[in-house]
């Protein structure tokens, strides 16, 4: 997304809520710490450090001198983020949040900012952490800081959260599931769920019929007496590919009909590559779902 | 009919049998989305029906995955039994026999989810020093927070309940689901920080405003002039830190009780009785992050009972002859539908070449998936553990029979 992004000529920000500087490698490049790099023309990419993150705020928010003063930060944030654990988590969309803040302002060259969020079971903690914070604090900077933070994630014209998910059965019901406690729990705006690794459809109807005649012992033989032994792991493994694709099917048709979310399929790529020329594929099946 | 990842094989698969036979706490771990909740119950099941014996499958999941797979509507903190009839109708059958030892077994598979909310009241109820105090905890809106929102605290309440329900005594072999963490070492270390937590000489520095002038509510006046208050304040506001210093106060009183208690869930981490499985898919991304945690279980010493790949692609993608054929039908199907016309009547011959084309270009596709995950599996080098194959089924699993098929490909 953020590839396609920048191909479209936006300024874009892809950030790694966990922290992962390797997200880099998608586009070839060295890992990324908290600073953002350029890791593609009109992309830049930064990993999530919360420590990092708490001393931009100190810096930035109260003018609070770096340590020294308060005697060792790093230990007293390992104190905090252990006493209330929210405070990693509010740490994280703070950041993500100010860049946007930023951006908007114009403040920041920023025209999105894609976030790689924290999985399933995580996501609503950490995107409700600034209304859990907002409960907890009833008054002081903290308050009014969660405020803005909340009223941005809740703004439609800001941010969309979107769900990625494969055609299989567990990942779609978590999906659904996900779907259904972010409608009731938070109120950031859905976007779309985005299905990955969807298999190619191989027979229409008559396909289907002339796949199971071949597949009879005697049409087994002749074609082995052209193309060899092999036959029979050839059909096999179709059975398999149209096996899996006809389970995946019945998967997306439960998700479909539970989300009443837009939904763009990607297709499994059967290639050996890795790196930049996978993430050039997969903008691109994404561009062409996206009509763009 | 999937054939098995090893079909014609003569050396013997590696398996879980004695693993699972000589263990008592088998932890499965790995990335997430690899199918490690199915992986793990598949375990759990099989051994109950092989080895004999009561085997409980726990999961710290929150997304409550083992209660789909087992049938399970209703998964509480409570350990229930699975009926032994739909075992059965599995073609999980349980042996009557018991094992061995004196105890008198109550065979079967059981199964648990983990309540987090429930585990940590339980906790404090335990180890406050007065229903007072316990309950002054449980009403504090932070306690509250914490226990009923952020994640983290999973992880070390996942591993006091596995202590909580070995030290009971009940099961001839636990099997765990460990939840799904930002960082697989989380749940590992959770022990550990949490006796350093309430070991620290910060907390008691926190807490100071509160015990110097004895009752909650104190104002930290006194302290005004140290610059961590002073920034804690400006940060926090008072109120939140009176709530914060409050909660400590009480939470301290456990003190001794739950440092105690880390000490020893970190210690069954270490028995020997306790073994960890690694799962993983054949992906860059998974096995990554897999073999890192194989790693990390080496630098502590823990135990790596075996790595399974699931969902791995069949080894006949890997043959010479289904690629020679495969390439034949992509290059020319015609020769093939000639052929085919004699021994099926009716065929349409465009039809055919269609179909023969297809399933040939279908093969190589999967072939260069097949030839990734082979490459890949010969990246993870040699490991001190047995690795066992899963193949990729057609189904999903989502049943005990589901559960009965994957666990014959774990088990010899």
């Amino acid at each position: 997304m953020a590839l396609l992004a920048a191909q479209q000529g936006r300024q874009v920000l892809l950030v790694s809520a966990d922290g992962r500087g390797d997200i880099a490698a998608f586009f070839e490049k060295r890992p990324v710490g908290f600073r953002p790099e350029v890791v593609f023309p009109g992309l830049s990419a930064m990993a999530m450090d919360t420590e990092a993150s708490l001393q931009e705020y100190l810096r930035l928010n109260l003018r609070i001198p770096l340590p020294g003063r308060v005697g060792p930060l790093a230990k007293m944030f390992d104190f905090v983020a252990n006493a209330a654990p929210g405070v990693k988590e509010i740490l994280t969309v703070g950041k993500i949040c100010w860049e946007v803040r930023e951006a908007i302002e114009g403040r920041a060259k920023w025209d999105l900012v894609v976030v790689d969020a924290a999985a399933t079971g995580h996501i609503v903690a950490q995107l409700g952490a600034p209304q859990a914070i907002e409960e907890l604090v009833t008054v002081g900077p903290v308050k009014t800081q969660t405020g803005w933070m909340g009223d941005l994630l809740a703004d439609p014209a800001v941010t969309a959260l979107n769900v990625v998910t494969t055609p299989e059965e567990m990942p779609v019901h978590e999906t659904i599931e996900l779907v259904g406690k972010v409608r009731q729990t938070l109120p950031v705006p859905l976007g779309a769920v985005v299905v990955n690794r969807v298999l190619p459809e191989l027979f229409t109807h008559a396909d289907e019929v002339a796949f199971e005649a071949l597949r009879q012992p005697a049409a087994v033989a002749a074609l082995g007496g052209v193309v060899g032994p092999g036959i029979g792991d050839v059909l096999t493994a179709a059975d398999l590919a149209v096996t899996l694709r006809r389970t995946r099917a019945q998967h997306l048709t439960r998700l479909r009909g539970a989300v009443e979310l837009p939904l763009l399929y990607l297709p499994e790529l059967f290639i050996r590559a890795q790196g930049m020329r996978v993430t050039r594929m997969v903008a691109d099946s994404l561009g062409e779902e996206l009509g763009l | 009919m999937t054939p098995g990842p090893n079909s014609g094989g003569q050396v013997k698969r590696p398996s879980l049998d004695r693993l699972l036979a000589t263990k008592s706490i088998a932890i499965f771990c790995g990335p997430g989305g690899v199918g490690k909740t199915s992986v793990a119950a598949a375990s759990a099941a099989v051994a109950a029906a092989r080895l004999g014996g009561k085997v409980l499958v726990v999961t710290v999941d929150p997304a409550k995955r083992l209660a789909d797979a087992l049938g399970l509507s209703a998964l509480g903190n409570l350990e229930r039994p699975v009926p032994a009839e739909r075992l059965k109708a599995a073609g999980l059958e349980v042996r009557d026999a018991a094992p061995s030892g004196g105890h008198p077994p109550t065979p079967g598979l059981w199964a648990a989810m983990l309540d987090t909310k429930q585990s940590w009241d339980d906790l404090v109820l335990r180890h406050a020093r007065d229903e007072e105090t316990a309950y002054r905890i449980l009403e504090n809106r932070l306690y509250h927070n914490i226990t009923a929102r952020f994640v983290q605290s999973h992880d070390y309440i996942a591993m006091e309940r596995l202590h909580e329900i070995h030290a009971e005594g009940g099961y001839d072999l636990i099997v765990v689901d460990t939840p799904p963490t930002r960082n697989a070492l989380d749940f590992l270390e959770a022990p550990e920080r949490m006796a350093d937590f309430f070991g620290s000489r910060l907390l008691r520095w926190l807490t100071m405003p509160y015990r110097v002038g004895g009752k909650r509510g104190a104002r930290m006046v006194n302290l005004a002039s140290k610059p961590f208050y002073q920034v804690a304040d400006r940060i926090l506001g008072g109120q939140f830190l009176e709530d914060i210093g409050e909660f400590f106060l009480n939470f301290q009183t456990m003190y001794e009780g739950f440092v105690t208690r880390a000490r020893s869930v970190e210690a069954l981490l270490h028995d020997r009785r306790t073994t960890f499985v690694v799962v993983s898919t054949l992906e860059a991304a998974p096995l990554r992050e897999a073999e890192f945690f194989i790693s990390e279980l080496s630098a502590r010493k823990l135990h790596l009972g075996a790595v399974v790949l699931n969902k791995t692609l069949p080894d006949y993608f890997l043959g010479e002859a289904g690629d020679a054929a495969a390439r034949a039908l992509v290059a020319d199907p015609g020769p093939a539908v000639e052929a085919a016309a004699g021994a099926v009547p009716g065929l349409d011959p465009a039809t055919a070449a269609r179909v023969l084309a297809t399933i040939g270009e279908s093969f190589l596709n999967f072939e260069v998936a097949a030839k990734r995950e082979a490459e890949l599996r010969g990246e993870l080098g040699r490991l001190p553990a047995p690795v066992l194959r899963v193949p990729a089924f057609e189904e999903d699993i989502h049943d005990l029979r589901g559960l009965a098929r994957l666990g014959e490909c774990l088990f010899a």
